[in-house]
C-alpha cells in the first residue's frame, strides 16, 4: 500500500514538473495519428477504386495493359509497406532522401516526414481493408448502379464506398488506435510525440517507473476516447432505424399527373 | 409501322465450357412488350444481361437504334442510361433512402439539377404508389415495395427501353400482383419493355410478342396467341404443359 502511495507521490511530482511536456506529447501524438490515419484512408480508398476497375476481354490492349500495371503497382506498394517495420521505413525515407541527393534535398520539417511515413504505412493496410470492404458489398449493388448508367468512379463514390466505408469503420478504428501507439517509433527521426517525452524526462531524473505509469495511463485514455468516438460515429452512420410516412396530400403538389415521356415523342 | 429499337444478331455466350446462348436472333420494336419465357437455365437472364452489357457476349451483335453496342471499346454507361433494368433481387442502393435511390442517377448521370430530379422522382414514385415512403430505407420495405421503387428508379431515368429480369420471382405470392399491375399500366402507357418472366398470364395477356427459349437457343417466337394456343414445337408444348399442371 505504501508503495502505491509512493508511486502516487512520484507521479504527482513528475506531473508538476513536466505536465506541460506530457500534454504537449499527447497533442503531437494525437495530431500525427489523426492526420496520418485520415490521409491513409484516402490512399486506401484510391487504391481500392484503382484495384477494382473492371477489365473486360473486349477492352483495348492499351487499357488492359494499363489496368494490369496499376494492379501490380498497388500490389507492390501494399506488400512492401505492410511487410517492413515502420521504424525502418522512417529511417529509410528520412535519411534516404538526403543520401541519394547528396544532401541537396532533405525533409525541412520532421512533422512532414512523420506524417508522410505514417500515412503511407497506414495506406498500405487500408488498401487491403478497403478491398475487403468492397468485396463485402453484394455485386447486385454494382449492377444496380451500372444499370442506370453510372461509370466505375460514380458507382464507387455514390454506392459502393459509402457502404464499404461503414463496414470497415471498425478497421479504421483499429488503424487509428494502432497509429496512436505506434507513432512512438517516430522518435527515431527525433519526432517529439508522447513517448519521446518519457525518454527526455527520465533521462534527466531516472524516474523510469513513475513516468512509465503516466505514459500507460495517457495512452489508455487516448485509445479509450478514440473507441468511444468511433462507436458514436458508427451509430451516426447507421442512421435512424425508423421512418415516417409522408402524407399523400402533401405530395400532390409536387407529384402532379404522370405521363410517359417516350410515348408522347419525348420532351 | 413501329421502328426497331433493339436487334440481336447471332449472339453467343458461354461460361467456360458451358454454352449458355447459341446464335440468338431477335428484335424488339418501339412500344412493344416482348416476353421471354422458358425453363430455368435456358439462358433468358443471360440474354437480358448481355443486352445491358452486364455480361460481355462472346460473339454476335446487339444493335440499339442501329448501333452495335457489343463492339470492343464501346462505352457502356451512356447506353445503359437509355436502357433501364429491373432486377430479380431489386438491387436498390442500401445506403440511400427511397427518394435518393431515384434521384442519384438523374443527378450524377443525366446531370439534372437536384430539385428537378427530386420532382421527377416523386412523380414516378407516386406512379408506383411508393410516394409516402420517400424517407424509408430499402431494408425497411417489403419485397413488393422494393421492386416498385426499383421500377420508379429505372423510370426516373426516362429510358427508351426497359428490361425486366424475372421481376416477381423473388416475391411472396401476395406481392406479385402489385408489381405486375404496375407493369401492366406501364405497358398500357406504351413503354417499350423486354420482360423475362415465369408469369405466363402476364406473357399471354400483356405482351405483343413472346419468345420461348430452350437450352440457349430461341426455340419459337411469335404472337402470344400463336405461342400459347398453337405452339409449333414439341419443346414449347411440353414446357407449357408443365406450367398448366402446376
Amino acid at each position: 500500500m505504501d508503495k502505491l502511495l509512493k508511486l502516487g507521490r512520484d507521479v504527482s511530482l513528475l506531473w508538476r514538473g513536466y505536465g506541460a511536456s506530457y500534454l504537449g506529447g499527447i497533442k503531437n501524438t494525437l495530431l500525427l495519428a489523426l492526420v496520418a490515419t485520415a490521409i491513409g484512408c484516402v490512399i486506401g480508398l484510391v487504391c481500392g477504386i484503382l484495384q477494382t476497375i473492371p477489365c473486360a476481354k473486349t477492352d483495348r490492349p492499351f487499357k488492359r495493359f494499363f489496368l494490369g500495371l496499376i494492379r501490380v503497382l498497388v500490389r507492390v506498394y501494399v506488400e512492401v509497406f505492410r511487410g517492413t517495420p515502420m521504424v525502418l521505413q522512417a529511417v529509410f525515407i528520412f535519411y534516404g532522401l538526403p543520401y541519394f541527393t547528396d544532401n541537396a534535398m532533405r525533409f525541412s520539417s520532421v512533422w512532414a516526414a512523420a506524417i508522410l511515413i505514417v500515412s503511407i504505412n497506414t495506406g498500405a493496410y487500408m488498401a487491403e481493408s478497403v478491398r475487403g470492404g468492397i468485396l463485402s458489398i453484394d455485386p447486385g449493388q454494382t449492377e444496380g448502379a451500372k444499370a442506370i448508367g453510372m461509370t466505375h468512379v460514380q458507382t464507387m463514390t455514390s454506392v459502393i464506398l459509402p457502404q464499404a466505408l461503414r463496414n470497415i469503420m471498425p478497421q479504421i478504428g483499429n488503424n487509428f488506435i494502432i497509429n496512436v501507439k505506434d507513432t512512438s517509433v517516430m522518435f527515431i527521426i527525433s519526432f517529439t510525440e508522447f513517448f519521446a517525452f518519457h525518454r527526455y524526462i527520465t533521462g534527466v531524473n531516472n524516474m523510469y517507473f513513475p513516468s512509465a505509469a503516466i505514459e500507460m495511463l495517457g495512452y489508455l485514455c487516448m485509445t479509450l476516447a478514440a473507441s468511444f468516438l468511433l462507436r458514436w460515429i458508427e451509430r451516426r452512420m447507421d442512421g435512424s432505424s425508423s421512418y415516417e410516412l409522408v402524407q399523400q396530400d402533401a405530395l400532390t403538389m409536387t407529384a402532379g399527373t404522370w405521363s410517359l415521356p417516350d410515348a408522347k415523342g419525348g420532351r | 409501322m413501329a421502328e426497331t429499337i433493339l436487334e440481336v444478331r447471332h449472339l453467343s455466350k458461354s461460361f467456360g465450357s458451358q454454352t449458355v446462348l447459341r446464335d440468338v436472333d431477335f428484335s424488339v420494336r418501339t412500344g412493344d412488350v416482348t416476353s421471354i419465357i422458358g425453363a430455368s437455365g435456358s439462358g433468358k437472364s443471360t440474354l437480358l444481361r448481355c443486352i445491358n452489357l452486364l455480361e460481355t457476349p462472346d460473339s454476335g451483335e446487339i444493335l440499339f437504334r442501329g448501333e452495335n453496342v457489343a463492339r470492343p471499346g464501346f462505352s457502356a454507361p451512356a447506353y445503359r442510361a437509355k436502357v433501364g433494368m429491373v432486377f430479380q433481387s431489386f438491387n436498390l442502393f442500401n445506403n440511400m433512402t427511397v427518394l435518393e435511390n431515384c434521384v442519384v442517377g438523374q443527378v450524377r448521370v443525366l446531370r439534372r439539377s437536384r430539385e428537378q430530379a427530386r420532382a421527377n422522382a416523386l412523380r414516378y414514385l407516386d406512379r408506383v404508389g411508393m410516394a409516402p415512403y420517400v424517407n424509408a430505407r430499402p431494408r425497411q420495405l417489403s419485397g413488393g415495395q422494393k421492386q416498385r421503387v426499383a421500377i420508379a428508379r429505372a423510370l426516373a431515368m426516362e429510358p427508351e427501353l426497359l428490361l425486366f429480369d424475372e421481376p416477381t420471382s423473388a416475391l411472396d405470392p401476395e406481392m406479385v400482383g402489385e408489381v405486375l399491375s404496375v407493369m401492366r399500366a406501364l405497358a398500357a402507357e406504351g413503354m417499350t419493355m423486354l420482360v423475362v418472366t415465369h408469369e405466363m398470364a402476364f406473357a399471354r395477356d400483356v405482351s405483343r410478342r413472346v419468345v420461348f427459349m430452350d437450352k440457349g437457343v430461341i426455340c419459337e417466337q411469335g404472337s402470344p396467341e400463336a405461342i400459347f394456343s398453337d405452339p409449333q414445337r414439341e419443346e414449347t408444348r411440353s414446357f407449357l404443359a408443365r406450367f398448366r399442371q402446376s
